[in-house]
C-alpha cells in the first residue's frame, strides 16, 4: 500500500496502463506541456512523449472525435475534458457516436475509449462551470458511468475503465483531488464495475451515495451515530452498471433509504435508485425513499445562495430522521 | 478648404476630451483589476477570475465608439473591462464579483457572467467560443428589425478552434449580418500558444473564408484600435455586412487566478517575454502620445489616477456594504 492523493492515484493508473499497453494514449487541453489544468497529468509528456500525450486545441468535438475514431481503429485513448461542463460541446460525438457504434455495427466494432475529467459542484464557479450531469450519460445506453470516491477506487476503477472494451465515462470530483488514501501496490489492481461497497455498517437506515456524495453520507452517519441511529453507507462506485443487489440487501435490513447526490434532483440518479428500490423491495420499505440532491437551479455564484443550492450532510441527517419519524 | 484656427482648436478640444475619457477608462480598468486581485486574496471574491491587464485598448478603442443602448456587446469570461466600458457602474461590477444583491446580476452570475442589458451588454460567457453563435442571433435580430445597429462580439484566439465559431461565421457571412468580431489575440489559450494550437494562424483568412471582411490590427495602441473600430463600424452600418478585427495583444498576468497562484504560466512563457510586451503598454503609450500633443500634463495624469483610485475604492465600499442576495431568491429567475 502507498498513501497518495486522489489525483495522484489517477495519474498512477494512467501511467501504469500506458506502460502496460502501447495502444493507450491520452489527449486533451493542456494535458502535456502545461502539465494538466489540475496537474493530474503532470510529468506524463516528459515520460511518454508527444505521440502518446497529445495536447489539443480547445476543440471538444475534436477531442471526442480523436478518441472515438482512434478507439474504433484499435487504440485505447484516455481523453480528458478539462471539466465535464465542456463535454457538452462534444455531446454528439459522445452520445451519437461513441456510445452507439458497437450496437449499430451489430457488435462488429468496439470503442474502448475512456472520457475522463473533473465534475462536481462548488467553489463559486457558478452556472456554467459548477454542475454535475452524470445522469445525462447514465441515461444513454452504451456508456458505463464511473464515479469514484476514494483514491484506491479512482486507481482501480480507472485501470478497469482503460481495459474495458466499451466507452467509459469516468467522472472525477475536483473537490476530492486533494483527499488522501491508501492505494494497493499491485500494478494489476483493478476494481470491477457494478460492485458497490459498504463503507459503514448499520441497521436503521441505508444511505446511498457515490463520488463526494459518499462523504456526505459518512459524515451524516457519524452525526446520527452519536444520537444512537445506525446508518449503513453504500458507495455505488459505478452508476452504470448499477449494483442494486447490494442496495436491496441493505434496505431489506434497514427498511429505509436515503440517496445523496450533488446533481440536480429532477430525473436523476437518485430518481432511478428510488424507482428500483420500489420495484425490487417495495414491501420492505417502512418509509418513502428520500432523495438529497442539488437544488434544481443553475448554480448561483453568491456564496450564501450556492450554499443553499448544494446538499450537505445535515440535509442527509434531516432526511434520515424523516424516514424514522 | 483649409481649416480656420478656431476650427482646428475646437477639433483639438474634442480630441483632447475624447482621449482623456479613453485614457481614464483604461486606467480605471487597470486599477479595477488590480484591486479585484487583492479582494480575491482577501477571500471577498470567489470562483474563477480572469483579468484584462494589458488588453485595455481592445475595449477602450471599441466600446466607446458604439451607440449604447442600441448596439449590443457579447464577450468572454474575461469581462470586467467590457462591463466598465459599457457604462455599468464600478460599484455594480464589484458587487457582482463579491456576490452581493446589488451586483449587476444580483449576485447570481459572478465574475464570468457580468451583464447589463440596459447598456447593451448581453453578458460575459464562461464557455470558450460560446458567445459567437449567440452573436449570430443578435445580428439576425438587428437585421430583422431593420435598424442600423451593430453587435460586437469579443472572443479569444483559443476560441477560434471551436467548431461552433465556424458554423456561426459561415451563417453570419451567408446572411450578411451586422456583427463586428473582435478577436482578442493575447497569444495564449491558457497554457497553449497560438502556434501550438492552430494549423493556420492567419485568423483573418479564416474570417474571409466565411465571407467576412477582416484585418489584423495592433491591439496595444488605442489610437490604432479606435481607428480600425470606426472603419469597421462604418462598413457594417453602411453595408449591413459583418467585419472581423484580429487585435494583437498580451495578457500580463496568468490566465486566471489559479494560473497566477501556481505560477503555471512559467510552463508556457518567460518573464522576459512578459516584460518585453509591457514595454508596449497601451496606457503608457496613450499617455506619451497625449503628452506629446499637449493634451495631457503629468499633473493631469496624476489627478486622473487619483480620481480613478477613489472611484475604485468607492466601488469596494459600496460592494462590501451591500447585502448578500436574499436566500429565498434561490429559485427566482429559473424561468421568466
Ligand atoms: C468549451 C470550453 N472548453 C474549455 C474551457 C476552459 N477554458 C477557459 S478559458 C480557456 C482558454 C481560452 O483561451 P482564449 O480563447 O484564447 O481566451 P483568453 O482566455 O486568452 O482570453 C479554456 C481552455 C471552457 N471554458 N470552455
Ligand atoms: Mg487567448
Amino acid at each position: 500500500m502507498a498513501t497518495m492523493r486522489y489525483l495522484q492515484a489517477i495519474r498512477l493508473a494512467i501511467t501504469q496502463e500506458m506502460e502496460r499497453d502501447p495502444n493507450v494514449f491520452i489527449c486533451g487541453e493542456d494535458v502535456g506541456q502545461y502539465q494538466g489544468t489540475y496537474r493530474v497529468t503532470e510529468g506524463l509528456l516528459q515520460k511518454f512523449g508527444p505521440m502518446r500525450v497529445v495536447d489539443t486545441p480547445i476543440s471538444e468535438i475534436g477531442i471526442a472525435g480523436l478518441a472515438t475514431g482512434s478507439a474504433m481503429a484499435g487504440l485505447r485513448p484516455v481523453a480528458e475534458f478539462m471539466t465535464w461542463s465542456f463535454a457538452l460541446e462534444a455531446m454528439d460525438q459522445l452520445v451519437n457516436h461513441a456510445a452507439k457504434i458497437t450496437y449499430m455495427s451489430g457488435g462488429r466494432i468496439h470503442c474502448p475509449v475512456v472520457f475522463r475529467g473533473p465534475a462536481g459542484v462548488g467553489t463559486q464557479l457558478s452556472a456554467q462551470h459548477s454542475q454535475s450531469m452524470e445522469s445525462w450519460y447514465a441515461h444513454t445506453p452504451g456508456f458505463k458511468v464511473v464515479m469514484p470516491y476514494t483514491p484506491a477506487d479512482a486507481h482501480g476503477l480507472l485501470k478497469q475503465a482503460i481495459r474495458d472494451d466499451s466507452p467509459v465515462i469516468f467522472m472525477e470530483h475536483a473537490g476530492l483531488y486533494g483527499t488522501q488514501g491508501d492505494v494497493p501496490d499491485d500494478p494489476d489492481h483493478v476494481v470491477e464495475f457494478g460492485k458497490a461497497v459498504v463503507r459503514r455498517k448499520g441497521k436503521d437506515c441505508t444511505l446511498i451515495g457515490y463520488s463526494r456524495g459518499v462523504h456526505m453520507c459518512l459524515r451524516a452517519a457519524e452525526t446520527l451515530a452519536s444520537e444512537g441511529i445506525e446508518c449503513e453507507v453504500i458507495d455505488l462506485r459505478t452508476i452504470v452498471p448499477l449494483d442494486m443487489d447490494t442496495v436491496v440487501e441493505s434496505v431489506c435490513k434497514t427498511h429505509r433509504a436515503v440517496v445523496a447526490q450533488e446533481e440536480w434532483r429532477n430525473v436523476s440518479v437518485g430518481s432511478e435508485i428510488a424507482a428500483r428500490i420500489y420495484e425490487m423491495a417495495f414491501d420492505q420499505m417502512d418509509a418513502p425513499v428520500e432523495r438529497i440532491a442539488g437544488a434544481d437551479v443553475p448554480m448561483p455564484y453568491a456564496k450564501n445562495l450556492e450554499r443553499a443550492a448544494i446538499p450537505t450532510d445535515s440535509d442527509v441527517v434531516a432526511a434520515v430522521k424523516r424516514t424514522l419519524a | 478648404m483649409a481649416k480656420t484656427v478656431a476650427e482646428r482648436s475646437s477639433e483639438d478640444d474634442i480630441q483632447r476630451q475624447q482621449l482623456t475619457e479613453l485614457y481614464r477608462l483604461m486606467v480605471l480598468i487597470r486599477r479595477f483589476e488590480e484591486s479585484v486581485y487583492q479582494k480575491f486574496h482577501e477571500a471577498k471574491i470567489g470562483g474563477y477570475l480572469h483579468r484584462y491587464d494589458g488588453q485595455e485598448a481592445l475595449v477602450a478603442g471599441v466600446i466607446p465608439q458604439l451607440q449604447l443602448p442600441g448596439d449590443y456587446i457579447l464577450c468572454t469570461y474575461r469581462d470586467h473591462a467590457h462591463a466598465l466600458a459599457c457604462g455599468t457602474s464600478p460599484g455594480a461590477v464589484m458587487a457582482e464579483l463579491m456576490g452581493r444583491a446589488t451586483g449587476c446580476a444580483g449576485g447570481k452570475g459572478g465574475s464570468m457572467h457580468l451583464i447589463d442589458p440596459e447598456h447593451g451588454f448581453l453578458g460575459g460567457d464562461g464557455i470558450v467560443g460560446g458567445p459567437v453563435p449567440v452573436s449570430l442571433g443578435v445580428g439576425f435580430a438587428i437585421k430583422y428589425r431593420g435598424s442600423k445597429n451593430v453587435c460586437v462580439c469579443y472572443f479569444g484566439d483559443g476560441a477560434m478552434n471551436q467548431g461552433g465559431v465556424h458554423e456561426a461565421f459561415n451563417m453570419v457571412g451567408l446572411y450578411k449580418l451586422p456583427v463586428l468580431y473582435i478577436l482578442e489575440n493575447n497569444q495564449f489559450a491558457m497554457g497553449t500558444s497560438v502556434s501550438r494550437s492552430t494549423a493556420q494562424p492567419d485568423f483573418v483568412k479564416k474570417a474571409e473564408a466565411h465571407g467576412i471582411r477582416g484585418e489584423q490590427v495592433d491591439g496595444m495602441d488605442l489610437l490604432i484600435v479606435r481607428e480600425a473600430a470606426n472603419r469597421a463600424l462604418d462598413h457594417i452600418r453602411t453595408t449591413g455586412e459583418p467585419y472581423f478585427l484580429e487585435l494583437n495583444c498580451y495578457r500580463y498576468v496568468g490566465h486566471g487566478i489559479g494560473d497566477d497562484n501556481t505560477k503555471g504560466w512559467q510552463t508556457y512563457r518567460t518573464e522576459d517575454e512578459v516584460s518585453e510586451w509591457k514595454l508596449r503598454d497601451p496606457i503608457a503609450k496613450l499617455r506619451d502620445t497625449m503628452e506629446a500633443r499637449g493634451y495631457l500634463t503629468p499633473e493631469q495624469a496624476e489627478k486622473i489616477d487619483k480620481q480613478v483610485l477613489e472611484e475604485v475604492h468607492a466601488s469596494i465600499v459600496f460592494a462590501e456594504s451591500s447585502p448578500e442576495p436574499a436566500l429565498d431568491s434561490l429559485y427566482d429567475h429559473v424561468y421568466s
